[in-house]
């Protein structure tokens, strides 16, 4: 399990810097130039060559990735080209917005989900498997902008049952943050409930054929008892490469979904930042983005072993 | 429901005219079958794969899988009738008054729950809700099975058990409730024969400890024989005759019946052995010498298995040598350096003089084409979207063989050796009965004309009719091409049937090594003689 972590996390260095990479010269071959919308339309060129220096932009590209990379190790993302603040007080404030809002939006993806695939199982060929298939095929079609719009239309302003927009920190009043954010989660994580409501279904339906499950219920166990602690159980492996998979989507569905909802994310800094070419937020925010891809999918491979304990130690048995 | 017995003791379980039909409007796959079970009494319902006697399990517990369901019939446990009882009824039925011993360790465990876990389920089932006291009980229940260290190794998950612990775990929870009836449905046919034999006398222990009575699913005639009192013989989903073991194997009065046992596998079964090809250039074919394999084992730094452990035999040419033993005994990894699978950390397997482990290139080719393997599983052999012509011509393509006319002719002749009709290639192995894929294998390897074939557990997967029949084609091949084999198995019965000589291996030593008919009359090491007394049905016939 040592060697594995090792392994594992060696290949996660390697990742970040080539993601390093990517990003540094990526952004540097996004049309427009920094200095320019720092200075304005109406700017002299002194001035444009005078911000340009001060940025360090009119040194190597080498030079220039170095300095990045050594600001970064000592957790110096630098300063906003736009507004000249902090990176990292930006990330600061916008990055709990947007985890509260996935973490949010996984429960309830999960939760609905996992309960209409076996649902879908438990009464296949009857009226609430059609539903189940019936609402998967809508989340999954249907796009998030849309959903997000007919929700804030119908469920905030028609019937005032959730807030339209706004945000107040979970910290400060939990209550009233998770109302805020229940509408915006629930859109951003309809199409990974109606993944998630398929896989179930599909993974219930062939586990529940398997040859230990005659043998639970040969034991004399109930159904019930039987879909959760021998069906689910099994199934729930599916499940969780599936989240691992589309966790990607929901990234960037939730930059789509702060928009609608106005809610200050990570999401709008990455817009926003993108739009005025605000080089260090970019670079600060896609790393970011990479570092919680591979965390989280190291956080996948060991939610494997504990679900399943085939998996558990590699070349013991 | 008006039931005539006139035997003395009412029966505990009473099958009427059960049929079970699969899907709606379809011919039922059970005819009309009645039988009953005493108290105490052991019945065996004996039927080759598809004769209907896992339905019947199914039928008895309402377990049926998909939409299978009793059209007809009824299943009378002391009064109530199984057939029409609801599903709240049953629970009350499964585990607490029929218990099941299902057929394959490997699949019959929840992989990602504790086995203990497992055992308390059913447990939990009957309504133990005190922690401490199930736990005290499946420790119990796992000693009685025969499992030590229970109390250890009930917080293991299944992987960490061998097939026979499986069994045993499988075998405590379908005793935890004392049920009056055990069905044991093929509970050891995927075991090793003295496991195996260990495993049914440890069940028959238990079942005559508690009364319980046994109805027992088998293939295998000679296990009938020797566990129970009454043999039912199916066919095709219908009773062909019921018996005492004795008038079943001594007497059998219907013709199906009386190709079962002759097929039976026994130890005294009649010897098919090719004999006399002498008209060959005799001389080894294989020799085998000092072989040794070593793994390193993963995890545990510096630890290394011998799965073969200095070996030396040889195969003669135009003869059948067998290797006999269990799982882990080490007689694939031999095959497997033979066929150049695997390379050998010492020693020589030399081929006609010629070694292929050392062998290279163009070299190593050559000898390829002169060894060719037959598998255990004809199911996971063959590619299932290749049509078998593609299969069997396959090894003639790679070795770029004739040209696309004489490789069609190549295949319609190699059709014909191994009893195919011509019409079958361009068909598809989901086509094909176990049987008719296990000739294509046979068939694949024989068509780069090899001299010698490694048959790995060739027929082991094969019911006991067809299994005749292959190892028939197989001598007839033998006397014909003058092949030699090399015959791998941990079924004796099968050995003495096909081999000329015999490799007994355990634990990657060879144990024995001789003549057939020496090894099995006066076997000299205390292991051959345990492997011998192990063949079921042996007491009856012997």
């Amino acid at each position: 399990m040592l060697n594995y972590l090792v392994t594992r996390l060696w290949q996660s260095v390697v990742t970040l810097i080539l993601a390093s990479m990517v990003v540094f010269l990526g952004v540097r071959q996004l049309p427009g130039d920094p200095a320019l919308a720092m200075a304005g339309e109406e700017a002299t060129p002194e001035r444009v060559e005078a911000i340009r220096e001060q940025l360090g932009l009119n040194e190597s590209l080498v030079t220039q990735y170095l300095k990045f990379v050594g600001n970064m190790l000592r957790g110096d993302f630098g300063q906003s080209t736009r507004t000249g603040a902090q990176v990292t007080d930006l990330v600061a404030a916008t990055l709990p917005v947007t985890l509260w809002l996935s973490a949010y939006a996984i429960v309830v993806a999960v939760v609905v989900g996992v309960l209409l695939g076996i649902i879908a199982e438990r009464f296949r060929g009857r009226w609430p498997e059609w539903m189940a298939n019936a609402l998967a095929l809508i989340g999954l079609s249907v796009p998030n902008f849309w959903l997000g719009i007919l929700a804030i239309l119908y469920l905030a302003v028609a019937f005032g049952l959730f807030p339209a927009s706004g945000y107040v920190p979970i910290t400060q009043d939990p209550i009233q943050g998770f109302y805020h954010l229940t509408l915006p989660a629930i859109i951003l994580g309809t199409s990974l409930a109606a993944v998630i409501m398929r896989q179930t279904r599909a993974s219930m339906i062939e586990t529940m054929k398997t040859d230990f499950v005659r043998t639970a219920r040969a034991k004399g166990l109930s159904r019930q008892r039987v879909l959760v602690r021998y069906g689910l159980r099994n199934s729930l492996i599916v499940v969780v490469t599936i989240i691992g998979l589309q966790l990607g989507g929901l990234i960037s569905g939730a930059v789509v979904t702060e928009r609608i909802f106005a809610l200050p994310g990570f999401g709008k800094l990455t817009l926003d930042a993108v739009f005025t070419r605000d080089y260090p937020v970019i670079q600060a925010v896609v790393l970011l983005i990479t570092v919680g891809y591979i965390l989280i999918n190291l956080a996948v491979d060991i939610l494997y072993s504990v679900i399943n304990p085939r998996i558990r130690v590699g070349g013991k048995s | 429901m008006t039931l005539s017995t006139a035997d003395a003791p009412a029966p505990l379980l009473s099958v009427r005219g059960l049929e079970v039909t699969f899907g709606d409007n379809a011919e039922p796959v059970l005819h009309d079958v009645s039988f009953d079970i005493r108290p105490g009494e052991r019945v065996a319902i004996v039927g080759q794969s598809g004769s209907g006697k896992s339905t019947i399990i199914g039928a008895i517990l309402r377990l049926l899988p998909g939409d299978g369901h009793i059209t007809n019939g009824s299943i009378l446990l002391g009064d109530e009738d199984l057939a029409a009882a609801s599903e709240q009824h049953m629970r009350g039925v499964r585990g607490r008054r029929i218990g099941l011993v299902p057929q394959d360790p490997a699949s019959n465990l929840n992989p990602s729950m504790r086995v203990g876990a497992q055992i308390a389920d059913a447990l939990a089932a009957s309504g133990h809700r005190n922690g401490a006291d199930v736990d005290k009980r499946v420790v119990e229940l796992m000693t009685e099975a025969g499992i030590p260290e229970a109390k250890r190794r009930a917080k293991q998950y299944p992987h960490e058990f061998s097939g026979g612990m499986r069994q045993r775990v499988l075998i405590a929870i379908a005793l935890s409730r004392q049920p009056e009836l055990l069905i044991a449905d093929e509970p050891t046919s995927a075991l090793d024969v003295t496991v195996q034999r260990q495993i049914l006398n440890h069940l028959q222990t238990l079942v005559d400890a508690h009364g319980t009575s046994l109805l027992f699913i088998t293939h295998d005639l000679g296990v009938a024989a020797d566990r129970t009192d009454r043999i039912i013989v199916m066919s095709e989903g219908r009773i062909v005759e019921v018996g005492t073991p004795a008038q079943i194997l001594l007497s059998p009065r219907e013709d199906y019946t009386k190709r079962l046992v002759a097929a039976a596998p026994t130890a005294v079964a009649q010897v098919r052995v090719a004999s006399g090809s002498s008209t060959l250039d005799r001389g080894p074919i294989l020799e085998i010498s000092h072989l040794v394999k070593e793994f390193r084992i993963r995890g545990q730094r510096g630890s290394i298995l011998r799965a073969v452990d200095d070996i030396s035999f040889s195969v003669e040419r135009g003869t059948t040598t067998a290797i006999v033993g269990e799982s882990g005994s080490g007689k694939t990894t031999v095959a497997r350096i033979i066929l150049g699978l695997e390379s050998a950390t010492s020693g020589t397997a030399l081929v006609d003089g010629e070694g292929i482990t050392a062998s290279r290139g163009q070299q190593r080719r050559a000898l390829r084409r002169r060894v060719q393997p037959v598998f255990q599983d004809p199911y996971g052999s063959l590619d299932p979207t290749y049509s078998i012509e593609k299969l069997i011509d396959e090894p003639l393509r790679i070795f770029k063989v004739g040209d696309r006319r004489s490789r069609q002719d190549r295949v319609a002749e190699l059709l014909d050796q191994v009893a195919l009709p011509r019409t079958v290639a361009q068909r598809r192995p989901n086509e094909l009965s176990g049987g008719q894929r296990q000739r294509v294998a046979i068939a694949r390897a024989l068509a780069l004309e090899p001299e010698l074939l490694i048959c790995d557990e060739a027929v082991s997967a094969l019911d006991v009719l067809v299994q005749e029949q292959i190892l028939t084609l197989l001598a007839d091949l033998q006397s014909n091409l003058g092949l030699s084999y090399l015959f791998i198995t941990h079924d004796l019965a099968v050995v003495r049937q096909i081999a000329h000589s015999v490799v007994v291996m355990k634990s990657g030593t060879v144990m024995e090594e001789g003549s057939t008919d020496a090894v099995f009359r006066s076997p000299s090491s205390d292991y051959t003689r345990e492997l011998l007394s192990a063949i079921p049905g042996a007491s009856l016939v012997g």
